[in-house]
């Protein structure tokens, strides 16, 4: 792939929901293609919602439908009990503070960083800056999961061990892949824009704060919706590094809760899972233009 | 074309003023970084050399984060991978033993063989699936609420999504019980049987990705010039012809920079075989590398064989990369004007 190719997939400004533009003509064959491409995508549609109904629909359930008749899909009678039990048996509402503390952090520290280092690499002249460059892109090959024992050990060390640091402070100074892509996203702007601030007299901080910044913004609202989804989702490293449940972020706290309950009651699983998703569902129904736009302007997606 | 405004046909137009045109030394000179017009060169080269140090202080922080919780870790990793230790008494440095020793254990080799598998399965049925959606979605006018619906299972975690497939995967459950009524067969037990716990862990982990995927091939496809289409469908040809000759050629490039980061995310299956299978699934039939890590780590305290399985799975990566960029001349198309 050439660097203009990538460039392209990158930094282009994807409109998911741009429809088509039709060619002349069409008529009743077009139609009915168009027809049978809906019945096909309802079906594959229904397919990929039917987890998330049937998570709800059983979240409803009385233990003894669950029990007396597992294949039913409509709870009969409803009942909203499973979601006192599970927001009681374990601490949510701290694992939801938790997470977005977390996630709030990790981003705006991310997107300060990841800029700033962007911005050097693709405008300033320093020595080393290639060598650095090609590093930072190598550093992306090496799975995190490498990582995991030495990295456990040196947070031990900090004694960032059950402690948010570990995974706060790492999250907002590494992300090579965010480097990458601010400085893409630099390269993208004009040099004319900050040359003019340049000389008049601002120097490399101003020129980066009120000029750069500013027109980064679309970039970094892409950004920060890959990092939030990244440190929202991730399990591994809290899993190792946190041991304490007050300090659970929401995928851990659901983790815990599978051990402790077993899977007789599953409709109390299903009400554990549905209030670990459902907010997150809602969240990304409201802002989903933006969120496709920019996990596909991303071209690699957040993982 | 047409020229509706008079004035400027045919007249070039002057280039747009630019503020340091005139002062600015040759471009090989200077590639990058203004020049500040009228001053003196000493001046300017104290400018430079102060500036060079501002470069140092934008990539200080994400630097010193690379360094410390990257690359240290890493070089560490690569030491305690020829070592014996468990976090409390004496390490002690055992050379190759941990390699040997790991390559000789039958977990690593399953989980090595596991893995492979469900990276060989998902990656393909993965990606394929996601031309086939994105294509479909491309030719409709209003394709909002199938993105969402696709997408959904992307910004869920995967321990929820494994959670929710957990219960659907029951031998009592919906699914088993479905099989069971439209092919007249006893109910599969998808989590107790170690073969199929393996295609359960590949389902879910398809499912979860296929939406990401189709957006990235959505806006590929979305990429390709209507000019292009237009121009073969002109010369005559048919919605497969245009497909198989025209937008999946174009789309290549996209869907093998996909297949390498869906490969390597595969080659980390944790998350999945954690939570659904309960660990690593009946008879570690869902085993994988990086729960073999985790195993040995947090579960045994063998650093030293664990570590000596990080490199492996480091290697396992490496090499995969290289052989998908080796087969990329075959099978990938580049516009070249594209550029």
């Amino acid at each position: 792939m050439t660097a203009a190719d990538l460039e392209s997939t990158l930094v282009g400004r994807p409109d998911l929901e741009r429809p088509r533009r039709r060619a002349a003509g069409g008529g009743t064959r077009r139609t009915l293609g168009r027809v049978a491409i809906h019945v096909a995508l309802v079906v594959a549609g229904l397919a990929m919602v039917f987890p998330f109904l049937w998570m709800l629909l059983t979240s409803f359930k009385t233990l003894p439908q669950l029990l007396q008749d597992p294949l039913s899909l409509w709870p009969d009678p409803w009942t909203i009990e499973k979601y006192v039990d599970a927001w009681n048996a374990v601490p949510f509402g701290q694992a939801y503070l938790n997470s977005i503390y977390i996630c709030v952090l990790s981003v705006v520290g991310t997107l300060l960083t990841a800029s700033m280092a962007g911005y050097a690499f693709a405008r300033i002249r320093f020595r080393g800056s290639r060598v650095l460059f090609i590093v930072f892109l190598a550093t992306q090959m090496i799975p995190k999961q490498v990582t995991l024992i030495p990295f456990y050990l040196l947070m031990a060390k900090f004694g960032w061990v059950d402690s948010h640091l570990s995974l706060i402070v790492p999250a907002m100074l590494v992300n090579p892949f965010a480097v990458f892509l601010m400085r893409q996203f630099v390269l993208s702007l004009p040099k004319e824009l900050e040359e003019a601030a340049l000389v008049d007299g601002a120097g490399r901080w101003r020129t980066f704060w009120s000029i750069i910044l500013p027109n980064l913004k679309p970039g970094l609202g892409a950004l920060s919706i890959i990092v939030a989804l990244d440190v929202w989702n991730s399990f591994l490293f809290p899993l190792v590094l946190l041991n304490s449940p007050d300090l659970f972020t929401v995928p851990l706290l659901l983790a815990s809760f599978r051990g402790q309950f077993g899977s007789v009651d599953y409709g109390l699983v299903m009400a554990a899972s549905a209030l670990a998703t459902i907010p997150m569902l809602v969240a990304f129904v409201i802002g989903q233009r933006r969120i496709l736009n920019s996990m596909a302007a991303s071209g690699l997606g957040g993982r | 074309m047409v020229i509706t405004s008079g004035g400027a046909a045919g007249v070039p137009v002057a280039p747009p003023a630019h503020p340091v045109a005139g002062d600015a030394p040759t471009p090989a000179a200077a590639p990058a970084g203004p020049v500040r017009p009228g001053r003196a060169p000493r001046r300017e080269a104290a400018w430079r050399r102060r500036d060079r140090r501002w470069g140092y202080v934008f990539v200080g922080p994400q630097l010193i984060g690379m360094a410390l919780f990257v690359l240290l870790p890493f070089v560490a990793s690569l030491v305690l991978a020829f070592a014996s230790w468990d976090g409390l008494t004496e390490l002690e440095w055992v050379g190759f033993e941990n390699f040997t020793a790991q390559l000789q254990d039958e977990l690593l080799l399953r989980s090595i063989v596991n893995t492979l598998l469900i990276a060989l399965i998902t990656v393909p049925v993965g990606l394929g699936l996601a031309v086939v959606v994105a294509v479909a979605l491309e030719k409709l006018r209003t394709r909002t609420l199938y993105l969402i619906l696709f997408f959904a299972p992307v910004v869920t975690s995967t321990v929820a999504v494994a959670m929710i497939w957990q219960q659907l995967f029951r031998a009592d459950g919906v699914l088993s019980g479905a099989i069971a009524a439209v092919f007249g067969v006893a109910p599969p037990d998808w989590l107790g049987d170690p073969r199929l716990a393996l295609i359960a862990v590949c389902i879910v982990s398809i499912w979860s990705s296929l939406g990401l995927n189709v957006i990235i091939f959505l806006a590929g496809l979305q990429n390709i010039s209507p000019s292009v289409i237009e121009a073969a469908r002109i010369d005559g040809a048919g919605a497969w012809r245009l497909f198989r000759s025209i937008r999946l050629p174009l789309l290549s490039p996209i869907v093998f920079f996909s297949s390498i980061v869906a490969f390597i995310s595969s080659l980390q299956t944790f998350d999945t075989v954690f939570v659904l299978t309960a660990n690593a699934g009946p008879d570690n039939a869902t085993r994988t590398i990086v729960y073999h890590i985790y195993d040995l780590g947090f579960g045994r305290f063998e650093f030293g064989p664990s570590s000596a399985a990080s490199v492996i799975l480091l290697v396992l990566t490496l090499v995969i990369t290289a052989i998908q960029f080796g087969a990329q001349k075959k099978f990938v198309h580049y516009e070249d004007d594209s550029a």
